[in-house]
């Protein structure tokens, strides 16, 4: 075994070397501007980001020309948002969306808010869900789009997409949906799921860090979008700047890669993950799993070990790379918001794991992992005067806490 | 973030960690904090009644490292001192001892409160109110 072993995959993924052996030749020996129309380095160039798109497309069940390049899922989603909010301004100004989303979008409909956009944050069901009753109530007439992300990035839950997609066709209010952490691991087509747009970030899925692709539905509707960044009308005009044709081969590449895999490598991380989980339920009390898992990634678990703090955990087992939900573990001294929506007290919040399994992890490293995580769990609650108190069966939420 | 050695020491190695029986009136107990908050201090003194001199300290802290450290190192400080000495151990003597960055000045300052919570309670109880 490697250390640290890296199972934080929500974050990032190390790029498969046959991605990185795709993209090699297009940043040197092909270098063309895929824009270059009258010789064969640009040809060459624009053959390889067609070739992509095509890869993208065959994925997601789109066609190639719904295929948006952007510099990842973060340009994608403002592209989708603010994209749609300003083209159809006459329609409506109100905008759907859920408390669990990333910061990409919600900070995105923030600053829509205060351009006059009103956006509903839809609550969360305890499990990770929306309330699809609560969606179905939310559309008014004024109602332009609705954006809700395919799977969540730290707790794994998958949305109903396909019920929130059909909704709104019928509904005729367009779709959304930031697929980020869904697009190669589970099966996503849009056109079954009924989406309009879609955003996909490489990094995610095995590709390269700053490329991604948004999916602009050209059929049944036509979706149009403002620009947000002018230029050159690359991009049918939605997003102007030079193609990043590595990149762009890179995000390619690795789409054909998980339609490939997916159906194997899903099976895998399923029986990883839940080995993980398995160990982890029977080695120790007072743990809970944050979000269903039943409607789930295949390679996420999202576990909270009770009256353990999750930075002094993540000390513990610093030989494994993981992610918290602690406050102590950010910059901004608040614990996880998606936790929080979900209903989970801030001491739970506070004391969450988020693990993210991926292509190269062995069962040798969840074995070592779960053993780890189990032992220095252990001696954090012997530390802990909470674990103390609730085996002496006093209930800590009747407690008066001296909060500071 | 990277941890002083020290603060990594005292999270491997605890110090004194464990629980006196609270009902002794010869311990004084401070739990400060709260679990909302991500950390929560329990301390404990056990004081020779004759001479005034704190004879042995506990511990357990839900909370991170630093956390942790300081409240370990503060039972370590709290061992053979008397109780006005130990009133006098203040938050920026951890901070220096651990070099705590800002962000973790308040596991310092909660260490702190622990401590004069615990012999306060003391207090109360020695002088039989």
């Amino acid at each position: 075994m490697k250390f640290p072993i890296y199972m934080d995959y929500h974050a990032t993924t190390p790029m498969d070397p046959r991605v990185f052996e795709a993209m090699r030749p297009y940043f040197t020996e092909i270098f063309g501007n895929a824009a270059s129309r009258n010789h064969s380095f640009g040809w060459q160039a624009e053959d390889a980001t067609e070739k992509a798109r095509k890869q993208i497309a065959s994925l997601i069940g789109a066609t190639a020309k719904e295929i948006v390049f952007t510099s990842g899922a973060t340009e994608s989603n403002n592209l989708a948002i603010k994209g749609v909010f300003q083209m159809y301004a006459e329609k409506g100004n109100h905008i759907i969306t859920a408390a669990t989303e990333h910061k990409a979008t919600l900070d995105t409909c923030k600053h829509l808010e205060k351009e006059g956009a009103r956006i509903t944050y839809l609550p969360l069901q305890t499990n990770g869900l929306i309330d699809f009753e609560q969606l179905r109530a939310a559309i008014t007439d004024k109602t332009i789009l609705i954006s809700i992300m395919y799977a969540n990035n730290e707790i794994g839950v998958l949305q109903p997409i396909a019920e929130i997609g059909k909704l709104a066709k019928e509904r005729g209010v367009l779709f959304h949906s930031d697929a980020t952490q869904a697009v190669g691991k589970v099966p996503v087509n849009v056109l079954t799921d009924n989406i309009d747009l879609l955003s996909i970030s490489a990094h995610k899925m095995y590709g390269p860090k700053g490329v991604g692709a948004l999916y602009v539905r050209r059929k049944g509707p036509r979706v149009q979008l403002t620009a947000q960044i002018d230029g050159g009308g690359h991009e049918r005009g939605m997003r102007s700047g030079t193609l990043n044709v590595p990149g762009i081969v890179g995000l390619g590449e690795a789409c054909a890669i998980a339609q490939k895999e997916m159906p194997e490598e899903s099976k895998r991380m399923a029986y990883l993950r839940d080995k993980l989980k398995d160990r982890l339920l029977a080695a120790l009390d007072e743990v809970y799993i944050n979000g269903t898992m039943e409607h789930r990634l295949p390679n996420n678990l999202n576990i909270s070990f009770a009256f353990v703090e999750g930075e002094s955990l993540l000390m513990g087992i610093n030989d494994i790379a993981v992610s918290s939900g602690s406050a102590c573990t950010s910059a901004t001294l608040e614990p996880s918001y998606v936790l929080k929506a979900l209903g989970a007290g801030d001491d739970i919040a506070h004391s969450s794991i988020r693990f993210g399994l991926g292509r190269f992890n062995t069962e040798e490293e969840v074995d070592y992992v779960a053993a780890k995580v189990i032992d220095v769990v252990n001696k954090l609650r012997e530390l802990s005067p909470l674990y103390e108190m609730h085996k002496e069966g006093i209930d800590l939420s009747k407690v008066q806490w001296t909060a500071h | 973030m990277a941890y002083s050695e020290k603060v990594l020491d005292h999270y491997n190695h605890p110090r004194n960690v464990g629980s006196f029986d609270k009902a002794d009136p010869t311990v004084g107990t401070g739990m400060v904090g709260a679990p909302e908050c991500g950390d929560v201090m329990k301390l404990q003194v056990k004081v020779n009644p004759t001479t005034g001199i704190i004879e042995d300290a506990k511990f357990k802290t839900f909370g991170c490292g630093s956390a942790i450290a300081s409240s370990s190192l503060a039972t370590e400080w709290l061992r053979g001192k008397t109780v006005d000495e130990a009133l006098a151990i203040k938050n920026t003597d951890i901070v220096n001892e651990l070099s705590l960055p800002p962000v973790k000045i308040h596991c310092s300052v909660l260490a702190e409160d622990a401590i004069k919570a615990a012999i306060d309670d003391y207090k109360k109880k020695s002088s039989g109110a």
